[in-house]
């Protein structure tokens, strides 16, 4: 459509307002949001409706799902339900602290290293590559068994240090990309430092992507935290998905055909990730006019 | 006539409602002319050469003909539209330089795509047709990013012309080229047309003055109607349309490079095309308007071989 | 094409530094007195166990000498293959039960990655823009690949597994056979091997399906597509080169992913309880076998590291640009 895009560039609340018009007929965008506030809410008000607390033992151990226990009782008799609950929060919470750490670390290597160039580009992208190809699993692995981090707030601040350099390499490139554009050479000529040319010229113009980004590290970050529960490196101090998992398969749910136990852990971190991700490509189809389909 | 076109109406679909982006176009094009088309950015002159060879996906084809060689193109049908596309008609587009796959061998590229259209490469007269824009023989057993920009997009002019169309759209194919560039690309487009290899030409730009170097009669658009049509030369020194002659006034002087520049010396910018207003489409920025204007100019003929659309021509 | 190479060396090399570097510091800038610590925590009752760890501790770490002759005896050890004795498996060489565990990982991962980057590959390939088609494969490949690989293979290993009776859910093979080259015992490994398999294959088959997906969209969308439809080239010639296209990013996302499929892996095997890496990885902490636990993470990047190699070298065989001497610089 040559003729009608050489028109001239339309102001920033015209671009805002068509973006929210998509936004609110997305199907995937909302569907994807919708199940992520279900749950969040879940996670935020489920521990508070109860007073158990969700490692306590009860009277009728392996009973399935009934009227009193919504998701069946564990080996042990603790309720699967309140487990659930506090588990969605250390998942939300994981995911939060890494994916934002990641994020945070991503977002400045990136915009350093592409909007610097040069020696720090060189210096920056060999330590991003570095810490890309060392399996993080592995380093997480040997950092928790041996420091004995078991708090959840430590294990997603670990997880994000070695989740950042993939989100590093996208920024820089499209940092790279917006260095040359006519707005940041206008802010650089009129003399403004490094730092503020990032935030108030480069971020802003990429602010959807910084947001789609910190999207997929939440994801990310869940999912290996859930893989580190499981291997027995989980939390001390809190319940996770991940850990009734391991408690599942530990105590032989699956030989007993507990099923009640081990279905909703799993069930809600690939929910909470997978509507993450369709949410994803919702607002990769808003603000990116050519996937929209008409 | 190689080719004629009559009340061609287009529209893109957008969420707020058919652009009318082509509204009633009429113009014939002779064996051997090179049309040159003129306007301003969204006048609809990309829209017109994209319908004549293929519409993109929010496009859609309200009405009228265009019939090429006595056979009419099936505008709005993209599969029946592909038997003419390249043999019939073929294009140079905007984005030549970045036109052919990075992956592969231009050899290879151009076997391949003639195979797809059911014709044998004939290696000679390729090698031939790129000796004639300069390309030596190498250049075929190399990858598209081996070549500069302007390599680039005379490969894509041999190849669009390859299987020798009646009828070449090439649109803004000198936009984004320096002037002597630009020079040597229309000579190359002069050179196909005199040896046989397009019978006819739509060459579409906002640059006035390079036009009149090329082509035979120029077409002025605005809004999504043709506001005059004459011989080049007619165009440049006797102007009717009111609109024509500011353009020609926008120029410092015919000859020198007048490319993206926005016509500041028109106050005003087009109407809205969701919603065209009734009557002459340029009368809200015309110094001669008057009442009579609130009524659609028809194009009438001044001579045979112009036409404008204009109450006070 | 050289300097491309030295520098995926050269990363590669830092790489493998920094972690052997990281291995050697965690044990000593741990709060504490390692050596005590460790020996407390392994909590083994065999009492030549203990005699053992604690003058092999002493010995490794050394620290009646200089920190840099620690690290450079900790690297020379390594380099000859010598990662310490294994606690839980007592007095066994940490390098032979490795040696022993590796073929099971190798044998689940290498199948499981190829596999469903070809497949990945075609289904997303074959489904971008073709709408039916589109809207079943996105939706499941988004399923799949924000599956937790564990649940995944808690799902198998329940549903065939324990309530079909399909496949055995537990170990390598049958704890009644011997490992010989007998068709028997072949059968037997294969049986244990394909839900496992299966597991990790899915997972990773939704990643490379959408990511496939995506790149061919993009590919479709892109000016050589468009100048071959108005053209009129056939619509099987454009998918053509936009897959040809769309597999060299994906090549690329291949070594990205190899972390985390690596870490599938590790988990997929604890469920079965397969022999492999990630029950060995699961022993050494539930037994506190740090040194079995150290050599099993330095192996697996350099397995990562060699595998990131290989790619690098198919990716410069299948992308012209790079033997072209023109893309390919930012490694």
């Amino acid at each position: 459509m040559t003729a009608l895009q050489e028109a001239a560039p339309r102001p920033r609340e015209g671009v805002r307002r068509e973006a929210l018009y998509f936004a609110v007929r997305n199907g995937k965008l909302l569907t994807g949001f919708g199940v992520v506030a279900v749950l969040l809410l879940a996670g935020l008000m489920g521990p508070l409706l109860t007073d158990v607390p969700p490692n306590q033992y009860g009277p009728r151990p392996m009973s399935p799902p009934s009227a009193e226990h919504w998701f069946g009782t564990t080996t042990f008799g603790q309720d699967v339900f309140t487990q659930f609950v506090h588990g969605l929060r250390s998942t939300f919470l994981v995911g939060a602290i890494g994916g934002g750490v990641a994020a945070v670390i991503g977002m400045f290597v990136g915009f350093v290293a592409g909007y610097r160039g040069g020696l720090v580009d060189e210096i920056l992208s060999m330590l991003t590559n570095i810490v890309l190809v060392i399996p993080a699993l592995a380093v997480l692995l040997i950092i928790n068994a041996y420091l004995g981090l078991r708090s959840v707030a430590l294990q997603g601040l670990f997880i994000g240090l070695t989740q950042w350099p993939w989100a590093a390499r996208a920024i820089r490139a499209q940092t790279f990309s917006l260095r040359s554009r006519e707005f940041v050479d206008l802010a650089r000529m009129s003399g403004s430092g490094t730092l503020r040319i990032i935030s108030r010229e480069v971020a802003p113009n990429m602010s959807s992507y910084l947001f789609m980004t910190f999207i997929l590290l939440f994801g990310g970050s869940i999912l290996i935290a859930s893989s580190l529960d499981f291997i027995g490196l989980g939390p001390t101090d809190a319940v996770s998905l991940g850990l009734m998992l391991q408690n599942a398969t530990q105590w032989s749910a699956l030989q007993l055909g507990m099923w009640w136990w081990f279905v909703p852990p799993g069930a809600a971190i690939t929910a909470v990730v997978g509507a993450l991700y369709v949410a994803n490509v919702g607002l990769d189809e808003v603000f990116n006019p050519k996937l929209r389909e008409l | 006539m190689s080719l004629r076109v009559s009340e061609l109406r287009v529209v893109y679909r957008t969420l707020k409602g058919d652009v009318h982006a082509l509204d009633g176009v009429t113009f014939g094009l002779a064996d051997g002319e090179i049309l040159g088309l003129v306007g301003e950015s969204g006048c609809g002159k990309s829209t017109l050469g994209k319908s004549l060879i293929r519409m993109d996906g929010r496009m859609r084809h309200l009405g009228g003909t265009a019939v090429l060689d006595d056979e009419e193109l099936p505008i709005g049908d993209d599969r029946r539209m592909n038997e003419f596309r390249f043999k019939r008609v073929s294009l140079i587009p905007q984005y030549a330089m970045s036109a052919l796959n990075p992956t592969r061998r231009i050899r290879k590229l151009v076997a391949e795509l003639l195979r797809s259209r059911g014709v044998a490469l004939d290696a000679a007269e390729l090698e031939s047709r790129m000796a004639q824009v300069g390309l030596p023989p190498d250049v075929l057993g190399r990858y598209p990013i081996e070549l500069s920009g302007g390599m680039r997009q005379r490969v894509v002019m041999v190849i669009s012309t390859l299987l020798d169309p009646s009828l070449l759209i090439a649109d803004e194919v000198t936009s984004a080229l320096d002037v002597s560039t630009q020079k040597a690309v229309v000579r190359a487009l002069l050179g196909f047309r005199d040896r046989g290899y397009v019978k006819s030409m739509i060459f579409i730009t906002h640059d006035l003055a390079l036009t009149h170097h090329l082509a035979d009669t120029i077409m002025v658009m605005y809004a999504g109607r043709l506001v005059e049509k004459a011989p080049a030369d007619v165009i440049v020194q006797a102007p009717r349309h009111p609109y024509t002659r500011l353009l020609l006034d926008a120029l410092p002087e015919v000859g020198v490079r007048h490319a993206d520049r926005r016509l500041t010396g028109i106050p005003g910018s087009p109407p809205q095309l969701l919603d065209p207003p009734a009557g002459c489409r340029f009368r809200a920025r015309c110094p001669v308007a008057d009442d009579r204007c609130a009524e659609d100019p028809p194009v009438t003929a001044l001579a045979s071989d112009h036409h404008v659309a204009c109450w006070k021509a | 094409m050289r300097r491309y190479f030295f520098r995926k060396l050269l990363v590669y090399g830092l790489t493998f530094f920094v972690a052997v570097t990281v291995n050697w510091m965690i044990p000593r800038f741990m709060p504490g007195d390692p050596v005590a610590g460790m020996v407390a925590r392994a909590n083994v009752t065999q009492p030549q166990a203990v005699a053992a760890m604690r003058a092999y501790y002493t010995e490794l770490f050394g620290f009646d000498r200089p920190l840099w002759q620690q690290y450079v005896n900790f690297w020379g050890a390594m380099l000859r293959g010598d990662f310490g004795l294994s606690i839980w498996l007592f007095p066994t060489p940490v390098s032979t039960v490795i040696g022993n565990a590796v073929p099971y990982t190798l044998a689940l991962v290498v199948p499981s990655v190829l596999l469903s980057w070809v497949v990945g590959n075609w289904f997303g390939a074959y489904a971008a823009r073709r709408r039916a088609l589109d809207n079943t494969v996105l939706p499941v490949g988004y399923i799949l690949t924000a599956t937790p690989y564990m649940w995944l293979a808690v799902l198998l290993a329940w549903g065939l597994g324990v309530v079909a009776g399909w496949f055995p859910v537990a170990g390598g093979y049958s704890f009644a056979l011997q490992p010989t080259w007998s068709a028997t015992f072949l059968l037997n490994l294969v049986h244990h091997w394909t839900l496992p398999f299966l597991s990790l294959f899915l997972v990773a088959l939704g990643g490379w399906a959408i990511g496939m997906r995506n790149m061919i969209i993009y590919e479709l969308e892109s000016d050589y597509a468009n100048y071959l439809s108005a053209l009129g080239a056939p619509a099987r010639l454009i998918r053509r080169y936009a897959f040809r296209n769309a597999v060299l990013p994906q090549i690329t996302g291949l070594a990205l992913q190899l972390g985390v499929i690596v870490a599938g892996a590790l988990v997929t095997e604890i469920v079965f309880a397969y022999p492999g890496l990630g029950s060995l990885i699961l022993k050494a902490i539930q037994n506190q076998d740090f040194f079995l636990l150290q050599g099993t993470f330095l192996f697996i990047v350099l397995g990562v590291l060699i595998a990131n190699f290989i790619i690098d070298i198919v990716y410069v065989v299948v992308d012209p640009r790079t033997r072209a001497g023109m893309a390919g610089a930012n490694a």
